[in-house]
């Protein structure tokens, strides 16, 4: 089975392309880039005018919350919002119930990928058993399972004595450990960004000083063992700094933000709106700035979304009380180019390297590039088409995201998984 | 001009003008208190729930005399004994009570923002009588009422909020009530109880009492919550108290002889305020409360009130 995708801006920050190219997909693989190429017989032809042409996008940072929370999200309903939302493979977190500490639910969890998955799916695993921070998981076994990363997400491990250990343990293995960076003492019961904001609310805060405290040291451990550290959702100006100039001395450390963090700020939690609650929190302008500035440099190696699913009854009534996080999947790209591209605030080329390349490398992924032979996995973007983001039509089994009612221009236009259409 | 919102949910969302027309009738109605009959026909066949998801005892009763004396049927809902504990939701138990179609909920909550979310919810008139460390603007509007009462205006005074500002919603609906009407504020505690950029409210902030109370007009104490110890916020209630805690002495070394001293209740006595001085010259503890009813009579009136109708 061929495809040819016709006239389309070909986007491909691995290979340095910016084009109206073809490009010709046999079988699971990308066959070659060109212009004007025919169409092999039998092969079914796209017509990409006007539209861009990318590596697949790579979400390293989600919650698929099956096993256990499968009221929340499942691997089928997380990985068609996946695809929905112009990704073609996504890294999921350990907290589920039971927790990814162990190869069986690493392998049941891409028993359902594989039957049920819309997009690729790899499983993180837990850095400590039951992520309870005091002893480690079998990450042998975890790595040998087809874990990609270790994280205790959600929570951070407090030891840093065990945190040290994990990070040696698995140097063998190639894989980063992902660090939740939130001091839980400094943290302790807040529920929103520290600042005015949360004075003027009366809302606990957390202040920013609980994920550099803990970016600090992590970035510490790491240069002590030599581990790749990757930092999720980074969100304060603060973090941004320690990254790069751990960075500058070379350390092994990357990091990623989330859409949300580039976009909102405290001041979104003046409504109470329960949708504005997530860990870490949305934190002032200056850190938005510092998180723009970290990414269009490359401190900020990538964009995940942290997609959360929650019910509904997790995401209403008393602030305090709610669940932390949002749904991201099928609206991250969406915003990233109405709010960030459109205004020439964030070129195309390095959004798209942000969200395929680089997290494809980070990780070891297969994916990330259009270079001939690499996975036909592709996400075509139409940059002009206005919608309006409508909680109630999203595959995700959850509707929590705060974005409900913006209207935009430019989403998701295909997704093509291994070289079938996973989304149109 | 008249009042226009559907609930009173902060101090921060209203204007001067809308303030004082709170204060003002307020004012009106406070002799209903010494007559013999107290009964005014305004809310008669209003129904007004009291939505209490967190103890009060004073602010529960003021809010039930006031709906009272003004006639309306007030029902009172405390989370202790009914379905909250059987583990209902908020909204749930909400929704379930408009259902009946009351005229005003008024709704206490350990949760900031559970009457933001109340309001938005209900089709009907909220009251926010104290939301976790957020609002408690009946207490404010009381609080203001007391003032002008005594000083004859609001304009130029000058005011010391003392204690635990960081966990009080006393504190935060004050600043705005006081901010808005042209008074000076000053918040003053130890460090771990003063709450980040809080002068980004408009406030001075003093860490020494002795500075705070200089040439105020008014020094209002918060109480200290016994649990503010253990979370380390202050070593001990016995070195909070020594260096926190108002007593004759330092008022008459500092304050001016005619100052007032106001307290939100409950009082812990020998703690943030000694007795000579809760029970003394100085104080206005109890005219506070008296004033709180005829606050609450103003704000159930103006919420659920015939709209454009008579005096009550």
């Amino acid at each position: 089975m061929s495809l040819l995708i016709r006239n389309g801006r070909v986007v491909d920050p691995a290979g340095s392309m910016d084009a109206v190219q073809d490009v010709l997909v046999k079988g699971d693989r990308v066959e070659r880039l060109g212009s004007g190429l025919p169409a092999p017989d039998g092969a079914a032809v796209i017509d990409a005018a006007g539209k861009v042409v990318c590596p697949g996008f790579i979400d390293i940072h989600v919650h698929l919350r099956e096993p256990g929370f499968e009221y929340k999200e499942t691997v089928a309903t997380g990985t068609r919002a996946a695809a929905a939302g112009g990704f073609t493979a996504v890294c999921c977190m350990a907290n589920t119930h039971p927790v990814n500490d162990n190869r069986s639910i690493t392998d049941y969890i891409r028993a359902r990928a594989a039957a049920e998955g819309a997009v690729r799916v790899y499983p993180i695993g837990a850095v400590t058993r039951g992520l309870g921070g005091k002893e480690l998981a079998e990450l042998a076994e975890l790595a040998e399972a087809g874990c990609v990363a270790f994280s205790d997400d959600g929570k951070c491990v407090m030891n840093a004595a065990l945190y040290r250990r994990a990070m040696e343990y698995t140097l063998p293995f190639g894989v980063p450990v992902i660090s939740h960076a939130e001091d839980d003492h400094l943290a302790d019961g807040g529920a929103m960004h520290e600042g005015v904001v949360s004075t003027e609310l009366g809302v606990p805060g957390v202040p920013a000083a609980a994920e550099d405290v803990m970016v600090a040291r992590d970035i510490l451990l790491a240069e002590l063992t030599g581990a790749h550290l990757h930092v999720a959702h980074l969100s304060t100006a603060g973090a941004v700094r320690l990254v790069r100039e751990a960075k500058a001395r070379g350390v092994r450390v990357t990091a990623e933000v989330t859409p949300h963090h580039l976009l909102l700020t405290d001041e979104a939690v003046r409504s109470f709106d329960v949708n504005t609650k997530m860990n870490p929190p949305l934190r002032s302008r200056r850190d938005t700035e510092a998180l723009l500035e970290g990414l269009l440099e490359g401190t900020i190696d990538c964009i995940a979304t942290d997609h959360a699913p929650h019910a509904l009854s997790e995401k209403e009534g008393e602030f305090d009380r709610a669940a932390f996080g949002i749904v991201g999947l099928e609206t991250a790209v969406g915003l990233l180019l109405d709010r960030l591209v459109r205004p020439g605030i964030l070129p195309l080329p390095t959004l798209v390297a942000r969200l395929s390349r680089d997290p494809a490398r980070l990780l070891g992924l297969p994916g990330g590039s259009l270079a001939p032979g690499s996975p036909a996995d592709l996400t075509i973007l139409d940059p002009s088409a206005e919608w309006t983001v409508d909680p109630a039509r999203f595959e995700s089994r959850s509707r929590n995201t705060p974005f409900g009612g913006w209207t935009l221009t430019g989403r998701p236009w295909m997704t093509i998984v291994g070289g079938r259409i996973a989304w149109q | 001009m008249g009042w226009s919102r559907k609930d009173l949910v902060s101090m921060r969302e209203l204007d001067a003008v809308e303030i004082l027309m709170l204060v003002d009738t307020a004012a009106s109605l406070q002799e209903i208190a010494g007559r013999e009959i107290k009964k005014v026909p305004a809310l008669r066949g209003k129904t007004i729930v009291n939505l209490f998801y967190e103890n009060s005892t004073r602010t529960r009763t003021s809010f039930e005399i006031a709906g009272k004396w003004l006639s309306a049927d007030v029902i009172n809902f405390s989370a202790g004994g009914s379905s909250a504990a059987k583990g209902e939701s908020f909204i749930d138990t909400a929704k379930n009570i408009a259902a009946m179609s009351p005229d005003v909920v008024v709704v206490r909550h350990s949760s900031a923002g559970a009457a933001d979310v109340l309001a938005r919810a209900l089709p009907c008139a909220v009251v926010n009588a104290g939301d976790g460390a957020h609002e408690h603007p009946t207490q404010a509007l009381l609080d203001l009422l007391t003032i002008r009462e005594h000083k004859g205006h609001f304009e130029g005074l000058s005011v010391a909020i003392v204690g635990d500002i960081a966990h009080s919603r006393v504190a935060r609906s004050n600043i705005h009530g006081m901010r808005k009407l042209g008074m000076t504020v000053t918040v003053a505690g130890p460090p771990t109880l003063i709450p980040p950029f809080v002068q980004e409210l408009g406030v001075k902030v003093s860490y020494r009492l002795e500075d705070a109370i200089r040439d105020v007009d008014v020094i209002m104490m918060l109480r200290l919550q016994q649990e503010r110890m253990t979370a380390g916020l202050i070593p001990s209630v016995r070195e909070y108290s020594r260096y926190w805690g108002l007593t004759l002495d330092k008022l008459s070394a500092h304050a001016r002889p005619d100052v007032l001293i106001m307290h939100p209740g409950p009082v812990n006595r020998g703690v943030e305020l000694s007795p000579e001085l809760a029970d003394g010259p100085y104080s206005v503890i109890l005219d506070q409360v008296a004033k709180g009813v005829a606050v609450r009579m103003a704000v159930l009136f103006l919420l659920a009130g015939n709209k454009g109708g008579g005096e009550p």
